[in-house]
């Protein structure tokens, strides 16, 4: 499976080590703009955009192309970020993986179930990875951001945080900087039903990270995703400390909490099966954000903390 | 989107998947007309998006019109966890010999349809026994499968093969209207042996709804949900007195099970989407005064990109503008957190630096004033 790292930033010793080229999909958009400029002043190689019809023109000193074939052609870049509207997400993201991208992060919300299975299905035929939809993206601290994400909440160190949830990731991020426990790499896999990248996936493409003391998955309702990791993580003896946190005890049967895949049918998506599953694989379940900090201490023990 | 039982059956019905005879009404005027049109005896059904009707009194057997006259309001004022009734359906009682269990959902961790089915349906997925559990993949579920299932919950003959038709019919809708969800429980098998859709439950994923213009017409948002969902933000209303602000869904969950755990009483889950400005927020404070039941906001915004001196704004303004006359409990993190609680000093809002601060302020507050 390809690690997550290197596709980030490559390895030592190569010309673009942690300079790897990004593609800005949706780049004259105010959204999409502002978030190209928010990346570029955190380090992160954008070197291409596009936006049909705005071809030939830059913006942020970054040029803009008609097509993702042209962008990829004239840039070589393996990644790119989708910043279009839901309804285009599925045309402007087969593009990009028919052009030849390798590491696509979605960040569209309301793309529908059907669309993002067709995706998923596709770059997995193309061995590519999809992060999203409705993901915030990537960010490794210190080095480069590829999403939507503050800079703030994020200090760079040995922790990996992978997170259902946007705000969320910050929230978590935030407290673990607080305490000392900067992270190597922050990701949202989406609060979507279906994700490009899912959890368990997630987890793999990173869990043997040399730069990894632990790992921090922040969950919530809805779905089968925790209760399939913390199988996973029994199943695969993994045995760097793992945390969680799940938020959404408190929802009601059948009401979509605000993501699309935050619902709970009968005791399908309950937080009650994913914290028994993850109790299962001696994972301790925070019961607030504010609190991971500290079971991750216990954890790990204080001399390991950097 | 959760189509109501008849909405549901509508849809069944166009796919030839046999129902009930049953009319639909909002009044009992017209209740009269379908009453006297269908017959007694029959069964009021009210139709809400909730499960466990039965048990709460919102499905009643009717024989005669002086039954009707006292059901028919009774009903149509029912409230099941929290849900009220939309409109009463009418339907002929059948033959019932078994019940049985049917559904069609998105699998989210296999990314495929999956089956369940049982021989012993008519009680809630959650009790349902001996369950039949088969993956499909995306596509419609082909013969040999729907006999396969039909067969391994003991159906044969006439009833299989009728089986086999409403499997291969509910899978069509699922795949052709992108329904997360498609049940039929219960199915019932009647004294002569054939089969019937007694109840239908289809849940079809919003996000694909500008593809399915002829689903709209079962669309029936509340006037405040509908304001939510025009700012772009996610409204849940629920049964307490606080109503619960945030920026992002898991945030707002969050602060959702915290408030919980204080014995706090949620209002509504109002999620303003990832970013936070001083209009989002002034939108947000205006749906909430909509609601009579609120006696305090609770409110948790993570800044980053956004300063907080931009939220603080939105709050002096909606008091000024007199939107909101109960407290606000806020927490926002992010840049010039000092400068905003020197601008709300002296207002009704109170700034706490943590979300456990906020909480405990505004559970002890607004249980002080009942």
């Amino acid at each position: 499976m390809v690690d997550l790292f290197e596709l980030l930033v490559g390895k030592e010793g190569e010309k673009d080590y942690q300079k790897k080229p990004v593609i800005v999909q949706g780049i004259t958009g105010k959204f999409g703009s502002f978030h190209t400029q928010q990346m570029l002043a955190y380090g992160t190689n954008i070197v291409a955009g596009v936006t049909p019809g705005k071809g030939g023109q830059k913006i942020e000193g970054v040029p803009i192309y008609e097509t993702m074939k042209d962008a990829v052609n004239s840039s070589g870049a393996k990644i790119s970020i989708v910043f279009v509207p839901a309804k285009f997400f599925l045309s402007a993201a087969v593009e990009a993986l028919e052009a030849g991208i390798k590491l696509l992060i979605a960040i569209p919300e309301h793309v529908p179930v059907k669309d993002a299975l067709t995706i998923a299905d596709m770059a997995k035929k193309k061995d590519a990875i999809i992060i999203g939809p409705n993901t915030p993206g990537i960010i490794i601290p210190g080095i480069m951001k590829i999403g939507i994400m503050p800079a703030s909440p994020f200090k760079p160190g040995r922790i990996a945080v992978i997170s259902r949830s946007g705000t969320l990731m910050y929230e978590v991020s935030h407290n673990l900087s607080l305490a000392n426990f900067g992270q190597s790499i922050c990701l949202g896999i989406g609060g979507d039903p279906i994700n490009g990248t899912p959890l368990i996936e997630a987890f793999d493409r990173i869990r043997d990270g040399t730069n990894i003391d632990g790992v921090v998955v922040v969950g919530e309702i809805g779905g089968d995703a925790e209760e399939m990791l913390a199988q996973h993580i029994i199943d695969t003896k993994f045995d760097k400390p793992v945390v969680a946190y799940i938020a959404g005890r408190a929802a009601p049967k059948e009401k979509r909490m605000g993501h699309a895949g935050a619902i709970i049918y009968g005791n399908y998506g309950s937080s009650e099966s994913k914290v028994s599953m993850y109790t299962k694989a001696n994972v301790p379940v925070a019961k607030r954000p504010a609190e991971i900090p500290m079971l991750l201490a216990g954890k790990i023990g204080k001399g390991r903390i950097k | 989107m959760r189509l109501l039982e008849y909405q549901a059956k509508s849809l069944f019905s166009d796919y030839t998947i046999p129902i009930p005879k049953g009319y639909t009404s909002i009044d009992i005027e017209q209740g009269r007309k379908d009453a006297s049109a269908l017959g007694y005896p029959f069964v009021i059904k009210a139709q809400m998006a909730v499960g466990g009707r039965g048990k709460a009194g919102a499905i009643q057997k009717c024989h005669n019109a002086d039954e009707f006259q006292l059901k028919y309001p009774e009903i149509m004022q029912k409230v099941v966890k929290g849900e009220k009734t939309q409109a009463i359906l009418l339907e002929k009682m059948a033959d019932i010999k078994k019940e049985l269990y049917l559904s069609l959902f998105l699998n989210r961790g296999k990314r495929c349809y999956t089956i369940i089915s049982s021989s012993e349906g008519g009680v809630e997925i959650e009790s349902v026994k001996n369950q039949v559990i088969r993956e499909v993949g995306l596509g419609d579920v082909d013969t040999k499968t729907a006999e396969e299932v039909g067969k391994e919950i003991g159906l044969k003959d006439k009833t299989l093969s009728q089986f086999v038709e409403i499997l291969q019919k509910l899978s069509k809708i699922t795949v052709e209207k992108e329904a997360e969800l498609a049940e039929i429980n219960p199915l019932a098998v009647l004294k002569d042996d054939s089969l019937l859709a007694l109840d239908g439950k289809v849940i079809i994923d919003d996000n694909a709804m500008f593809r399915h213009d002829e689903l709209r017409k079962f669309q029936e948002v509340s006037e405040l949900e509908e304001r939510a969902e025009k700012s772009g933000f996610s409204l849940v209303e629920l049964d307490g007195n606080m109503a619960v602000v945030g920026n992002g869904a898991g945030l707002v969950m969050s602060t959702l099970d915290m408030l919980s755990d204080h014995g706090g009483k949620p209002a509504c889950f109002l999620d303003v989407g990832g970013g936070a400005t001083t209009d989002t927020v002034y939108e947000a404070l205006t749906l909430i005064s909509k609601m009579k039941k609120v006696k305090g906001i609770l409110v948790n915004l993570y800044g980053g990109i956004v300063k907080t001196t931009t939220v603080a704004t939105a709050f002096i303004k909606a008091y000024e503008n007199k939107v909101i006359d109960v407290p606000v409990f806020a927490r926002m993190s992010g840049a010039e957190a000092d400068r905003s609680k020197e601008m709300l000093k002296g207002s009704r809002t109170k700034m706490f630096d943590t979300i456990e601060e906020a909480i405990n302020n505004a559970v002890i507050e607004v249980n002080k004033n009942g």
